[in-house]
């Protein structure tokens, strides 16, 4: 016989499912809590009264009393806001906050985002059609920050590399403190901070200022792809002995990218050094979870970051070819593919979905489904690197924490509860499954390479074999291997 | 061949994809009155605080049942009758098998506490116990939680995060001492009352009390206090859960008997998990596990078996872990187990919550305990299997370390202060 509590049940999980429950009302916030909330108002305020030309003092004083009061309370905010906890992983109601899930509120800061990202790429085309000059008021604003590190006037590349920049350094101090337990991701977090800062806008500032090529020294071709086209390459060279020196640069990132990657794995760029990952594992932290983990996910990703980095390669290709012949190889329709990618690629699949998405597709989408640079990276990792996730045992609980924090969409709880190493093309190494394990079951490590995996030691038989299904199903309890061995 | 399996918890799930593994061409049945798909059971705490939602915690796609032709029944068995070799369901027609897998898993205890069966008195143990739980909770300010063990623990940490007054009431001396030495279970201790919950050491329930219309209010202890509280969690352990079995002719005890392939006394019936009792005659109790990694290696010897491959059970070294609120645990092999001329040797962190305990005897370490750090599972079970000695043990301490990089390494102060603790 069986329990009439059992028999009577018969609440259906997987159509009605469960939400968040119900919960008695928060302890009222601290009074520092509440000045810096009130800080974020009031700085949201004067900026919005500053948008309407409504004189702020004009200069710096304009410039502190909105941007600067509007950072300084967000940054204190989030110190507050994990102060008085104790040390370990904060996920209570990740998935009950309208905000960082898919609702009303989260598709409408996607659209704002996005929206941004439309009105700053075209900005002269939507003039011509009738947009309003929106941006100029903003652009105004940082007119003293741009006198003092760039020489001159403001502009909108300008004020988005500023906001670029902020965003990762407040959210940062985020990161900083919503990990204070995990050293891993307290120094990760301080890199990605540093290198947006210094490596990507206050030497490129520099640059500007003296005159300079751009160049920000965090990207790598083919990321930042027009640094090796033919046009990046001739401004380069026409600037003389400091011009080389850049070239330089950027062909000493693409060569030593398959060499740190060997040692490292692909995190020592895409979570450590680069801009796109930076605000991904800043900003982007609290959409995590809204990455796809489905095998469908699974396979857009490995035709869309490979066909990616195909493009990449047949329009530098081309454009090179055209340059060496003067034109003789593939004549304007170089130009026209050159065009198309900074169209598509650049602007609306990197800007537009990339970083507009967070909210609805988690905050990795361009380095998932689109950046060539981790095509490559995740290429050399997958077949020639030291660097794998190893898992502990038989601890394994399968209770998918791992899963679904990963940010890459990658199944990791699939390897987890089989005892095997985790060896994808596209894990950033941001360390965050081995955080969330409440079993301890997750490490990221560097060792040998041919260790990693059965047939590691051939790296090209591993390489071919990878682009066949992977066999990740099943639960293959780790006592079994320990039988085998 | 018709194998039909009671229960989609692991144990029932691994056995599946074993059978399937080994026999192409069986049919397999996987029955369960719980849920429509398996899902991490372990998980159920992390859908109520936000962690993650019920999708997250099904470790196989939707999908992936069809795929493998593993046919899913939700359907509750109310009788097994292995003469006809027929389950009968709840509402539906009977089943029809060939070979039959028991794999009901665990059920709450109850002690006959008076009140147990009010209406907000609930223990944590499947969908239905959460379910419960998110209805009740909507008139709930304060709860109190009798049983201070690993599920104990993790309601309490459920309820709290919905700033429901949370009251634990622990039976013991401390937190969970029956398993944990002294100083690990004091440091739980320490952690509960730090985020604020309520905690009774050796205090018992007495009494559920409820208003006219039979929902609890309150409950009575063992020492006279009364604490007023809208939900009770009863976590003081849990057993086989064999209510099914109670008509059938298949032989049980605290859990189902089965030998040590998990067959039980019924022809072409076998049992694994936490509901089966397993018979060892040499020793002097037989042997009920009821942990994931358990009914893991218990699922994948009962596929092999049932598909016709003849293996007998081998638990190996014991190892398990939690997580206590922020703190973590590990242990493997023997500890407080009073093993013949044991010696425990304890580290703890001077400021932080972090602890070493290794255990040996003069043949060699037995056991090693972990909180707030991590070892490499491998490591420890080598170490044990080869009884190495504890000054060994001391000398390659670093060889198990599992904690992420960067963090700081406490290897040369542990081995300073367990080495004058050898001296």
């Amino acid at each position: 016989m069986i329990d009439e509590t059992l028999s009577n049940y018969d609440f259906d999980e997987e159509d009605v499912g469960f939400g968040a429950p119900p919960m008695l009302p928060d302890a009222p916030l601290s009074w520092a809590r509440r000045l810096s909330a009130i800080g974020i108002a009031a700085g949201l305020f004067l900026l919005v009264l500053f948008f309407f030309g409504i004189d702020l003092g004009g200069g710096w004083s304009a410039l502190f009393s909105t941007l600067g009061l509007l950072s300084l309370a967000t940054a204190l905010w989030f110190y507050l806001d994990f102060k008085d906890t104790e040390p370990g992983i904060k996920h209570d109601r990740t998935f009950f906050r309208a905000i960082q899930n898919r609702s009303l509120l989260g598709w409408s800061l996607g659209i704002a985002i996005s929206g941004f990202y439309i009105v700053l790429y075209f900005y002269d085309e939507l003039q011509a059609k009738g947009l309003p000059a929106v941006l100029e008021r903003p652009i105004r604003l940082l007119d003293p920050l741009a006198e003092l590190t760039q020489g001159g006037e403001s502009s909108r590349w300008f004020l988005y590399g500023v906001l670029y920049t902020l965003a990762i350094v407040l959210f940062g101090v985020r990161m900083l403190m919503k990990y204070r337990h995990n050293r891993y991701q307290r120094i990760r977090t301080v890199s990605v901070m540093f290198f947006q800062f210094g490596f990507a806008w206050f030497l490129p500032n520099l640059l500007i200022y003296f005159k300079r090529p751009y160049m920000e020294f965090n990207g790598v071709w083919p990321l930042k792809h027009d640094y090796l086209w033919p046009g990046g390459v001739d401004g380069f060279l026409g600037a003389g002995n400091f011009g080389i020196f850049l070239l330089v640069w950027a062909i000493g990132l693409v060569v030593a990218t398959p060499i740190l990657t060997y040692f490292y794995g692909k995190r020592w760029y895409c979570s450590w050094v680069c801009g796109c990952g930076g605000l991904a594992e800043t900003f982007g932290d609290p959409w995590r979870q809204q990455s796809a983990k489905s095998t469908g996910a699974w396979h857009i990703e490995r035709w869309l970051v490979h066909g990616v980095l195909i493009a990449v390669l047949v329009v530098t290709l081309a454009l090179w070819g055209n340059h060496l012949t003067d034109g003789r190889v593939f004549g304007s329709s170089a130009y026209t593919l050159k065009q198309w990618y900074g169209f598509y690629i650049g602007a609306i699949f990197s800007g537009v979905v990339g970083v507009g998405f967070y909210p609805v597709l988690g905050n990795r989408i361009w380095c998932r489904f689109g950046c060539p640079q981790a095509a490559i990276l995740g290429l050399w990792q997958r077949v020639f690197s030291r660097f794998r996730i190893t898992t502990n045992g038989g601890q394994c609980i399968s209770c998918g924490n791992c899963s679904t924090y990963c940010e890459m969409g990658i199944d990791v709880r699939a390897y987890a509860q089989n005892g095997e190493n985790i060896v994808r093309a596209s894990c950033v190494g941001c360390g965050v499954c081995s955080a969330v394990c409440p079993r301890g079951v997750l490490k990221l490590e560097n060792g040998s390479f041919a260790d990693r995996f059965e047939g590691a030691d051939e790296p090209l038989r591993a390489l071919r074999e990878s682009f066949e299904k992977p066999e990740i199903y099943g639960y293959r309890a780790w006592s079994e291997r320990n039988r085998q061995a | 061949m018709h194998v039909a399996i009671i229960g989609n918890g692991v144990t029932g799930v691994t056995a599946a994809v074993r059978i399937r593994q080994r026999r192409p061409d069986w049919r397999i049945t996987l029955i369960s009155g719980e849920s429509r798909y398996h899902y991490s059971r372990p998980a159920l705490m992390y859908v109520f605080m936000g962690h993650m939602r019920y999708e997250d915690t099904k470790p196989f796609e939707d999908s992936y049942w069809a795929e493998q032709r593993i046919d899913l029944l939700r359907a509750w068995v109310t009788e097994i009758d292995t003469e006809q070799k027929r389950l009968h369901l709840l509402d539906r027609d009977p089943l029809a098998y060939d070979r039959l897998l028991i794999a009901t898993g665990s059920k709450p205890n109850r002690f006959g506490w008076p009140g147990q069966d009010l209406e907000g008195v609930q223990g944590l143990w499947g969908l239905y116990d959460l379910k419960r739980l998110y209805d009740t909770a909507a008139r709930t300010e304060q709860a109190v939680i009798v049983g201070g063990g690993l599920i104990g623990i993790e309601l309490a940490e459920m309820l709290h995060s919905r700033n429901i007054d949370v009251t634990f009431l622990v039976r013991e001396r401390s937190y969970w001492d029956n398993i944990l030495p002294k100083e690990e279970s004091g440091m739980i201790n320490e952690i509960i009352r730090a985020a604020g919950i309520g905690l009774r050491l050796e205090t018992e329930l007495k009494e559920i009390v409820s208003d006219d219309s039979r929902r609890c209010v309150a409950v009575e202890t063992g020492n006279g206090e009364r604490i007023s509280c809208q939900l009770v969690g009863l976590t003081a352990g849990v057993s086989p859960n064999i209510d099914l079995l109670r008509e059938s002719s298949i032989e049980t005890k605290r859990g189902v008997l089965v030998d040590s392939s998990l067959r039980t006394s019924a022809a072409d019936v076998w049992a694994a998990g936490d509901c089966a009792e397993i018979l060892r005659p040499e020793a002097d109790r037989n042997l009920i596990q009821q942990v994931w990694y358990t009914g893991k290696l218990q699922g994948e010897l009962v596929g092999d078996v049932i598909a016709g491959e003849e293996r007998a059970y081998d638990p190996g070294i014991w190892f398990n872990s939690a997580k206590f609120l922020d703190l973590e645990y590990q242990t493997y092999g023997q500890v407080n187990m009073d093993v013949p001329g044991e010696k425990n040797l304890f580290w703890r962190h001077p400021d932080q919550q972090l602890a070493v305990r290794i255990v040996y005897t003069d043949d060699g370490v037995v056991g090693v305990n972990l909180m707030g750090l991590r070892w490499r599972h491998e490591v420890c079970e080598r170490w044990i299997l080869d009884k190495r000695p504890v000054h060994w043990v001391l000398e390659h301490l670093a060889e198990a370390n599992f904690d992420p990089e960067f963090f700081r390494r406490h290897e040369p102060a542990i081995q300073s202060a367990l080495r004058e603790q050898i001296a």
